[in-house]
């Protein structure tokens, strides 16, 4: 097993203060792997995210990257530690303002003060790796949505972070776009050497490149395990996840009160 | 007795959700206010932004200027001439418009042009996760688009409302003795004898210096806080313009009162 990048313990999170998103979670990434955090819509899979990014603050417990408690950084210290890692959001979350190009070459023009030849040359570097150097003087309103993603992914590894994020990434694409982010994922970790979290919940195409799978469900990890583990688990939970069962130990229905009762109060009154 | 205590629970939810909320703006500011170092080190942001909310809101200001002096000096004339007073024209729209019209029409508009467009622009942002994919890029998106936002208007609206002031004395003036025949002489002679450099148009513009520095924290705090869905981007803008109206108003009869009442 390899070291762990990531080392989140006993992590309780909650938005109101009453109802708790993790009740004490445990979760390890290993360093230069692909990890997936996969679970049901609504089981706080992208907090996740913003937990390990410090753009949240757990109620209790500890998250660690590479060594750094997130939680307790400063300001200017959290913002250093930003500077290693990379996040791919699910809209893409181009600026609206600027081109292809300047969108790239955004962070490195607020952090370093390059010449504008060496940032030229970096952001051509990056736009080939998803193949989009053609695209360099477009504005984002004018890409496709997978292009969107693909120059996001490219602006998320322009401070050549060690760890990426991927919240959702493989939501409503074209096969063939699919394909590509796939392929792009699993090529940019290990050409780059980065370490990977995909959130997700998108079964194949996470199966298919995930090193290690974690499942997220009511505040805990319920499952952990490669892909082939998880698929041969005996867990029933597990196999009505990862076969798509619509019915089964998570249910269908949203707690309700008798349905015969519940037709009925309409009639009494 | 229920209702006594039911009502007892909402006002203190009220004050405390007022406090609360209060508390959010204070500490809110002060980070904008921290971001004046990163703003003065790249001017380039600043000017942009000055550009937005102060120069495309010139044509506003200056059309509103020419027919609020005209109007203002219509009026004043036709009051006036009854008593045979019309020499007086010129204090009079000098007067009304540097002492109150130009500051308070003047952030009115700015609210309704720039700050309204502050709040929905910082809103669309954040509802498209703009400002988040900053953060996670290490850029303080409160120094890196609040901030200069912020001073921006800061420095914009006096100068707009310096604007109003000349402009609509100057078409109070077309209007007094070009259409109603007011001596231009007496009309200038009465301004320059009678209005304060430091008393009027000083205290005008620190009318214009304080709305616009609550204008544009509520624009940006409207904006920043706003809900991330498109109703709530509309919320904001709306807010951002009623409490802005409501501040300019009600700080102007303050002020006022401290500038003038004695």
């Amino acid at each position: 097993m390899s070291n762990s990048l990531v080392k989140i313990r006993d992590v309780h999170f909650s938005w109101d203060g009453r109802r708790d998103i993790y009740s004490g979670v445990d979760l390890d990434i290993p360093e230069g792997k692909v990890t997936a955090i996969m679970g049901p819509s609504g089981t706080g899979k992208t907090t996740m995210l913003r937990l390990i990014g410090g753009q949240l603050k757990p109620t209790q417990g500890s998250v660690e990257v590479a060594g750094q408690e997130i939680p307790k950084l400063n300001r200017k210290a959290l913002y250093l530690a930003r500077r290693r890692m990379g996040m791919l959001f699910q809209s893409g979350a181009l600026l609206t303002d600027l081109s292809t190009f300047e969108n790239i070459a955004f962070p490195i023009r607020e952090h370093y003060d390059f010449s504008e030849t060496m940032i030229r040359d970096i952001v051509l570097m990056k736009l080939e790796l998803v193949g989009l150097r053609g695209a360099r003087d477009l504005m984002p309103s004018e890409l496709s949505g997978g292009m969107k993603r693909r120059v996001a992914l490219a602006r998320a590894i322009v401070l050549d972070p060690v760890l990426m994020m991927y919240d959702e990434p493989f939501t409503g694409l074209d096969p063939v776009t699919l394909g590509t982010i796939v392929t792009l994922i699993k090529e940019l970790n290990n050409a780059l050497g980065l370490t990977s979290v995909i959130v997700s919940h998108d079964i194949g195409e996470t199966f298919s490149i995930a090193d290690h799978v974690c499942i997220l469900s009511e505040g805990k990890i319920v499952a952990a395990g490669s892909p082939e583990e998880l698929k041969n688990s005996d867990s029933a939970f597990v196999q009505q996840f990862v076969n798509g069962h619509p019915d089964g130990p998570m249910p269908f229905h949203y707690p309700a009160d008798d349905y015969a009762e519940d037709l009925l109060k309409g009639h009494k009154s | 007795m229920s209702g006594l205590i039911n009502f007892l629970q909402r006002l203190g939810a009220f004050i405390i959700d007022g406090m609360a909320g209060l508390g959010r703006s204070v500490t809110f500011l002060i980070s904008v206010l921290m971001g004046f170092k990163d703003v003065l080190l790249r001017p380039r942001l600043l000017i942009r932004e000055i550009y937005s909310v102060g120069v495309l809101s010139l044509l506003i200001i200056f059309f509103s200027a020419i027919f609020v002096g005209m109007v203002v000096s219509l009026l004043g004339y036709t009051i006036l001439v009854d008593f045979g007073g019309e020499e007086s024209l010129g204090l009079l729209v000098a007067l009304t418009l540097v002492r109150e019209l130009a500051p308070v029409l003047g952030a009115l508009l700015f609210s309704g042009r720039a700050g309204s467009a502050v709040t929905a622009e910082i809103g669309l942002m954040k509802a498209t996760e703009q400002l988040a994919s900053m953060e996670m890029m290490a850029v303080d998106p409160i120094r890196r688009i609040v901030a200069p936002r912020f001073f921006a208007g800061l420095i914009s609206l006096p100068i707009l409302t310096i604007i109003f002031m000349a402009v609509g004395v100057y078409s109070g003036y077309l209007v007094g003795s070009e259409w109603k025949g007011v001596d231009a002489g007496s009309f200038w002679s009465q301004i320059q004898n009678k209005v304060e450099f430091r008393h009027d148009i000083i205290n005008g513009i620190i009318k214009s210096i304080v709305f616009a520095f609550v204008v544009t924290w509520i624009a940006v705090y409207q904006g920043y806080h706003a809900m991330p869905t498109s109703e709530g981007v509309s919320k904001a803008t709306t807010n951002s313009v009623v409490y802005s109206a409501l501040a300019i108003l009600g700080l102007d009869f303050v002020l006022t009162a401290m500038m003038f009442a004695s």
